[in-house]
């Protein structure tokens, strides 16, 4: 089963292509990376299907229809996007935050109902920012704030949830914290979950499926036990690494080499590698 | 901040209150003396006295053009610093004003036009040119729109549009008196007659912009958090723009350029309610024609007999407040 696929998808700035004739089938109720160098095109891809980008050719089919013939209203009612490091106006409080969810549902004339509300609350309490509710959003800190917003997509009530680098700017206690929660709601819920990921050994430690794209393509995807190896981070992020397995979860975890001051213990490393 | 709703609609109520009241005082406070009874004496029988003729000549107008010019300009600012999330946003900041009165100016001199609705028409020509340019300006480029880019394409064509104006004025010296006191913004020495030609579009856009409120509160979280929750964003831009064009060239073909009621009311209008445009909107009208009622009042006893035109007087109360906003920094 697949929640989202693409076909032929170009995409791009200008004249600039920066994904080219792709085909990505994203499974359903699976937790999937994106992950990629800088500009390699990861976070335009996320854009493109959630329709915040419209593709220069090809196209995105979300349930069997071209995302781009289906109303919008319908789209936001299947699946939810949070853009990168979002800004509140000044003075939003969270539940007026939260409660911006729910817009797909509303039109002229079907204004606040019950089912509104308790998805508000269900949000909320969800994502642990019930006490939160009155607070101002600026005035949170970066965790607080991140859930915040994440209660705003779970309002929204979709199947599909996509997050556009959901822990940057957190610290590393809050970003296991946000991945636990999403984690979380795949399990829970059974909500297929597409993010963007900086950090591949997070990435490698939550993702039933990661896709690595590299040269305005897919370099390669599947499951991360099999697919990460020091060949894919070669050729993804253009440096050497070890793969061993993470202690604490048995997925691949990566151990860059570096010029750094421990020269002993990263030749003891290669050493244990060979 | 008033938080609840209860509170905001009693405070509409009272504020629509002291709208009428200063509308009541800009029809009898002046040089020349004018009493309720006079007031009410010129509409049941019109003796021709000169109190008559200036109450229904004058004052009357002048009260109501006040009242309409205020809320328009005030509200499009709110419109226009809640779909750019930029506080600095307001129609003489960002050229719209300027716009206007470059054409209508360019009526006057180049084309010799002397008729209301083609001020009308030349004033809404130039609100849209001004904002399809500063609009394609700020969102050039692959970051998009960004408040910085917009206020300085709002801050380069606002003084390109005053500067041509300038050249017209001084190409043709004829016309130099009949749009200077038309260009420094002034509420005085109409008669109804523009009003009424205006008041059409400016009321279609005053209808308009309370019905956006709440697909403003989704824009002002950023396009792309609007666009995922369903929101057809060019659509409400494009509603937004003909509500900025309707009721900021509205108010330029009946008074003038007009500045700082436009940046400075809506930042008053949030902070007495809040970042709910569905609130801010009302508020920003009610309390910008409040704002010009006084400023316009005021404008009459300061060197009395002569008047100072009010687009100075909101400027001195503007000023100040501007500096405080720019201070603390654009997109805080």
């Amino acid at each position: 089963m697949d929640a989202i696929r693409t076909n032929a998808l170009t995409l791009g700035y200008g004249e600039e292509d920066i994904i080219e004739e792709l085909d990505l089938v994203i499974p359903k109720g699976k937790i999937t990376v994106f992950i990629g160098g800088n500009g390699s095109g990861k976070s335009t891809l996320l854009r493109s299907l959630a329709r915040l980008l419209k593709p220069k050719e090809g196209s995105v089919v979300l349930d069997g229809a071209d995302i781009a013939r289906t109303p919008t209203k319908k789209i936001a009612q299947k699946l939810s996007i949070l853009p990168q490091s979002p800004v509140a106006p000044e003075g939003l409080t969270v539940l007026e935050l939260v409660k911006q969810g729910r817009y797909p549902y509303q039109s002229w004339l079907n204004q606040w109902s019950e089912k509104d509300e308790k998805a508000v609350q269900r949000a909320m309490e969800v994502t642990g920012v019930k006490d939160l509710s009155e607070r101002k959003v600026d005035s949170l800190s970066g965790g607080q704030r991140q859930r915040a917003w994440i209660a705003m997509n779970l309002a929204q009530d979709t199947d599909i949830i996509l997050l556009d680098e959901p822990t940057t700017y957190l610290d590393l206690t809050h970003q296991i914290d946000i991945l636990d929660l999403l984690s979380d709601l795949n399990e829970e819920e059974n909500r297929t979950i597409v993010m963007v990921l900086h950090d591949i050994n997070l990435a490698c430690r939550y993702a039933d499926h990661i896709v690595a794209i590299s040269n305005k393509t897919i370099y390669h995807q599947g499951d991360p036990d099999t697919i990460v190896t020091p060949e894919l981070v070669a050729n993804v992020f253009g440096l050497r690494c070890q793969i061993m397995n993470d202690p604490h979860s048995g997925t691949p975890m990566c151990i860059p080499f570096s010029r750094g001051r421990r020269k002993k213990d990263a030749s003891h490393a290669r050493k244990m590698d060979a | 901040m008033i938080e609840k709703n209860k509170g905001k609609w009693i405070g509409l109520g009272l504020g629509s209150i002291v709208v009428l009241f200063f509308m009541w005082g800009s029809v009898i406070w002046g040089l020349t003396k004018i009493d309720t009874q006079m007031v009410i004496d010129s509409f049941l029988h019109f003796d021709g006295s000169n109190e008559h003729i200036i109450i229904q000549d004058t004052r009357i107008p002048r009260s109501l053009i006040a009242a309409a010019v205020g809320a328009s300009l005030a509200i499009a600012g709110a419109i226009m610093q809640g779909i750019t999330n930029n506080p600095l946003a307001s129609p003489s900041i960002f050229g719209v004003n300027a716009g206007a009165s470059f054409f209508v100016v360019l009526g006057i001199t180049a084309f010799g036009m002397t008729s209301l609705m083609s001020f009308t028409w030349l004033a809404f020509l130039g609100a849209a040119l001004a904002v399809i340019i500063v609009y394609s300006l700020g969102t050039l480029g692959k970051d998009g729109l960004t408040p910085i880019k917009m206020t300085l394409a709002g801050a380069a064509i606002a003084a390109l549009f005053s500067s041509m104006t300038q050249g017209m004025l001084t190409l043709n010296e004829q016309s130099l008196d009949q749009a200077l006191f038309w260009l420094a913004g002034s509420v005085q020495g109409r008669d109804l007659d523009i009003l009424a030609a205006v008041f059409p579009y400016i009321l279609i856009g005053l209808v308009v912009s309370l019905l956006i409120g709440k697909q403003i509160n989704v824009l002002a979280m950023g396009e792309d958090l609007a666009k995922g929750l369903g929101q057809k964003t060019w659509l409400i831009k494009v509603l937004a723009a003909l509500t900025i064009v309707l009721l900021a060239g509205g108010a330029v073909a009946v008074a003038g350029p007009i500045g700082f009621i436009g940046i400075v009311i809506p930042h008053v209008a949030r902070w007495m309610v809040g970042i709910d445009y569905r609130w801010v909107i009302p508020y920003s009208g009610m309390l910008g024609a409040v704002l010009l009622l006084i400023a316009d009042i005021g404008a009459r006893y300061i060197i009395m007999p002569a008047e100072v035109p009010v687009g100075v007087m909101t400027a001195f109360i503007g000023v100040p407040f501007f500096i405080y906003i720019a201070r603390r920094g654009i997109n805080e």
